[in-house]
């Protein structure tokens, strides 16, 4: 007989069990995700929902088409903030914008869009740089649900200082506050600021080129994947990328393992902002 | 009292009070440490390179931010990098996340405690010092569970005893010790 498996096992094995089903019943395929974030998402939907166990999720996830965008989105990146790392704005809006200004059709891709206060922040830029009017900006998410509030584009007041003050540090030329209208204990921002964003459902992890791209977005979510799917979705990015495009990813991003980084040379190694190198 | 005899990481949490005790705590590690000290320390700020290099300034181990996919090195000292919760993935390598902050805290101290437990099992030392809220409690508790090492500052000389209170309160301790007991307490866990 084999030894019988550990606890840290089973927790392993019951994790394996839920990606199956969602992905054999229902096309999700969360098996190239990082285990240690997804386990931790995992045991997040399961105390959230009132579920008895994963083994119970995985169970009704088999037979319950309802539960499976509540699942979706608690297993999606939510978390962002407008302007997050303000020194990466200000390298997009120094090093990147005068390039992109060249063009004259500019199209940016958001990968992973969440709840689109990156998206903003970045629209909100282009029309202060005067580039906003022959920009679009894709803005993608495998998540309905994050989609649905991105286009909202509605947020807690109480995050608003914070906004304002990345906003500034960034090197925002007005005040925040000229973008959005307060109400209640919520900020709406402008919906001027929409008129040429797109969004749209892409899965990094099943859907292909999504446009031909000036400018790729995709930060803090390439940290959820493993080595494996990080490299098929750089390479996706290689793809999608005009020669000579950029790829701006989130400030703690490594793809030392991945070969497809090789397609890139940084811009701002710091700011985690690369080109697509010129090939012959 | 369950004494490891090999282990494989040392894990510590602290907030406030943290840079200071950490700076103890790390000018008193040899520098041939047989294993690595991972630590969360909540700074509130965005720049953890100036963390890096207070502490590094006197500490005899080197001193490194944890840097996602790559694993971590025995004898060296990996801070987690701020705004993000720092893990170890199931092969032993760093992993990032921004997933909702824990105890109101990202990077959070149970979350990197909790992910090591998984990977290291009994061969995993815990250290909570100094702090004022109750992070750290709850994965020094699955540290212990999975037969672990569970060390924390005596409450009594913390800067701030809230959260080594709270750790002995949830997890129970193997030691409580004094600040400048610890890296000599560490320093002998060795292989064998």
């Amino acid at each position: 007989m084999s030894t019988p498996a550990k606890r840290a096992d089973i927790e392993d094995i019951e994790v394996d069990l839920f990606v199956r089903a969602l992905q054999q019943r229902h096309g999700y395929d969360f098996s190239g995700y990082a285990p240690a974030s997804l386990k931790r998402r995992l045991q997040h939907v399961v105390q959230s929902g009132g579920f008895e166990s994963l083994n119970a999720l995985t169970g009704r996830v088999l037979r319950e088409d309802a539960l499976v965008p509540q699942i979706v989105a608690g297993l999606s990146v939510p978390v962002s903030e407008m302007f997050r790392n303000p020194s990466v704005f200000s390298v997009l809006r120094q090093e990147v914008f005068p390039i992109l200004a060249t063009y004259p059709r500019i199209n940016i891709w958001q990968a992973g869009c969440a709840h689109g206060e990156e998206v903003y922040s970045l629209a909100i830029l282009l029309e202060e740089a005067g580039l906003y009017e022959r920009s679009q900006i894709y803005a993608t998410d495998f998540s309905d649900a994050a989609l649905l509030r991105a286009q909202e584009g509605i947020f807690p007041i109480k995050d608003a200082r914070q906004y304002s003050e990345n906003y500034q540090a960034a090197g925002g030329q007005r005040s925040l506050a000229d973008y959005y209208h307060a109400r209640y204990e919520r900020i709406k921002l402008d919906e001027q600021l929409k008129r040429h964003i797109h969004f749209a459902n892409h899965n990094l992890t099943a859907d292909g080129v999504f446009c031909e791209a000036h400018l790729i977005l995709c930060r803090n979510v390439l940290i959820y994947f493993n080595n494996t799917l990080q490299n098929q979705v750089l390479g996706l990015f290689r793809d999608s990328l005009v020669r000579g495009g950029f790829l701006c990813l989130g400030n703690r991003e490594s793809i030392d393992f991945a070969p497809a980084a090789a397609a890139f040379t940084a811009v701002d190694a710091k700011a985690r902002v690369f080109r697509l190198a010129n090939r012959a | 009292m369950p004494e490891p005899i090999a282990p494989l990481a040392v894990v510590v949490g602290c907030s406030a009070g943290g840079v200071q005790a950490l700076s103890t705590l790390l000018e008193g590690l040899a520098a041939n440490l047989p294993y690595p000290v991972i630590v969360v320390c909540h700074t509130g700020s965005e720049d953890s390179e100036m963390l890096r290099d207070v502490l590094a300034l006197k500490s005899a181990v080197l001193v490194q931010e944890a840097q996602e996919r790559h694993a971590p090195e025995p004898g060296i000292v990996y801070l987690a990098p701020a705004g993000y919760h720092l893990l170890l993935e199931s092969d032993g390598r760093f992993a990032l996340s921004v997933d909702a902050r824990v105890c109101y805290s990202r990077p959070s101290i149970d979350v990197l405690f909790e992910s090591a437990v998984a990977v290291h099992a009994q061969q995993l030392v815990g250290v909570v010092l100094t702090g004022a809220n109750d992070d750290g409690a709850q994965g020094l508790k699955a540290i212990r569970n999975a037969g672990g090492l569970g060390i924390v500052q005596s409450p009594r000389e913390a800067a701030a005893a809230a959260m080594p209170e709270a750790a002995i309160r949830i997890a129970g301790a193997d030691h409580i010790l004094p600040l400048a007991d610890i890296a000599p307490f560490l320093n002998r866990l060795c292989r064998p």
